[in-house]
């Protein structure tokens, strides 16, 4: 059985990722804190809360960065607020974000209704790990405020139009981030959870 | 493509059953919740909402395993709301599975609520819900409009629908999205439990003064009431109840029906 671990900010539903995981087979602990050895195949960084407080609540409960954690073998999801940290900063908040995908977070266009709340079509640039056997223009479910803005579009592999091109699924190495709640997305999503955890198991 | 229409099938709940009152009162047993939730959601609901109409606290603690339950079996984003009183409750509600919270006479009798959940919850969890109706007692300052060359006000209503707050209804809709609210859920007292359609003019006015998402509830009677919704205001969800409950019309087919009349939905 693959075992993944799920960093909780204290700040929302991570109950519906935990069960989406299980279902898929997988055994599921809640972490606090990056102080402890590592043990996991896989870490997830779940999509609730703010920004600045979930950062802060990284800083002060982990002497260990997060880099230092999952080095570069742990695969990482980020779901929406955890894969806006992986990148330099954002706009929603002060603090720094992982840096590890070069690139800012940014606020969504004001000529649209904020948060982009919905089911919204994938549009795939590129294969992608997590987007394995899911088809150009599957339904997913986002609910955001904020888009990632990559300096170097090689790392999205798909898009979704909201007034602009929203990056949806980004991959750089050992990190796989989704704009959309895939815990979330139906039967779609549970191909990418199951996507996740297949790299887990390698 | 774009963003989708959502279909929100409603689940009034009281002492752990699903409910269905007509004008907020009459009550109808209509099932399980649990049961209800996964068959929406299998038949390809978008979203659900639950309100939870338990008249007592003491009979409202069952909401936390009812939120579980109902967590464990879908794949679909889901709020839940109905006596949400305190940071407390949202944080009950929220850390057992449910995605958003709803909360609508707590934001009324003080208004800082909205903002403190932001903060803590992000935006996106924070759903005010508005129960709406007409005013014809005319005063100052809100929003006039007139039918039927009768003139009114939308006025939010409270504690269910039963006690009104002389609050007009758009201002009420711009404060709370200004105090952090990420959408609102739009109940038109007089069209509800009537089935004859949405309240075209109350959501219009609402949608338009809004940057927020808003879902649209009360009044639906059948899929064609959805179109019209839908063609005369730019909302964002259709919210229905007994519709869904009866088997009238399934999910799915209420969802071909928009579909075929070009009103972009997910099948």
């Amino acid at each position: 059985m693959v075992s993944v671990a799920i960093f909780d900010y204290g700040a929302g539903n991570i109950f519906s990722l935990k069960n989406s995981l299980e279902q898929a087979g997988a055994s599921v602990d809640v972490i606090t804190s990056f102080d402890k050895p590592n043990i996991y195949s896989g870490l997830l960084l779940p999509g609730v809360g703010n920004f600045d407080p979930a950062i802060k609540s990284i800083n002060e409960n982990s002497k260990t960065k997060f880099q230092d954690f999952v080095e570069e073998d742990t695969p990482v999801l980020g779901i929406c607020l955890g894969m806006e940290m992986f990148f330099e900063k954002s706009e929603e908040g002060i603090e720094k974000g992982f840096n590890v995908i070069d690139g800012e977070i940014v606020v969504l266009p004001s000529t649209m209704k904020v948060p982009h709340m919905g089911w919204n079509n994938l549009e795939i640039k590129k294969p992608g790990t997590i987007l394995e056997g899911v088809d150009d223009g599957s339904w997913v479910y986002f609910i955001h405020s904020y888009r990632a803005k990559p300096k170097f579009d090689d790392v999205i592999t798909a898009e979704s139009d909201y007034g602009v091109k929203v990056p949806a699924v980004v991959e750089k190495n050992n990190f796989f981030g989704t704009q959309f709640h895939p815990e979330k997305s139906g039967d779609i999503g549970k191909i990418m959870i199951q996507n996740f955890l297949n790299v887990c198991k390698k | 493509m774009t963003l989708t229409k959502r279909i929100i099938p409603c689940l009034d709940v009281k002492n752990g059953r699903v409910v269905k009152g007509l004008n907020f009162e009459s009550i109808k047993d209509a099932g399980d919740p649990v049961e209800l939730a996964a068959k929406y959601s299998n038949e390809g609901a978008d979203e659900l909402v639950f309100l939870d109409i338990t008249a007592s606290d003491e009979q409202r603690a069952t909401i936390k395993e009812l939120v579980r339950k109902v967590a464990s079996v879908i794949n679909i984003p889901f709020t839940v709301g109905g006596g949400v009183k305190s940071i407390d409750d949202a944080r009950n509600i929220l850390l057992n599975g449910a995605d958003k919270v709803g909360v609508n006479t707590a934001a009324i009798k003080n208004p800082p609520i909205i903002t403190e959940l932001m903060t803590l919850f992000g935006r996106q969890c924070i759903v005010v819900a508005i129960d709406a109706k007409r005013n014809y007692d005319l005063k100052e300052n809100v929003n006039i409009f007139s039918e039927n060359e009768k003139k009114f006000w939308f006025e939010v209503f409270i504690f269910g629908g039963k006690q009104g707050t002389g609050i007009d209804a758009i201002f009420w809709a711009k404060e709370a999205e200004k105090l952090g609210a990420g959408e609102i859920l739009l109940t038109s007292i007089d069209a509800d439990g009537t089935k004859n359609g949405y309240d075209v003019l109350l959501t219009k006015s609402i949608v338009d003064n809004a940057c927020i998402p808003v879902i649209a509830s009360g009044g639906c009677g059948k899929p064609d009431d959805m179109v019209e919704i839908f063609e005369k205001s730019n909302v964002d969800a259709a919210l229905a109840a007994s519709i869904f409950h009866y088997e009238t019309h399934g999910v799915k087919g209420v969802k071909s029906f928009l579909k075929e009349k070009k009103i972009p939905v997910r099948l």
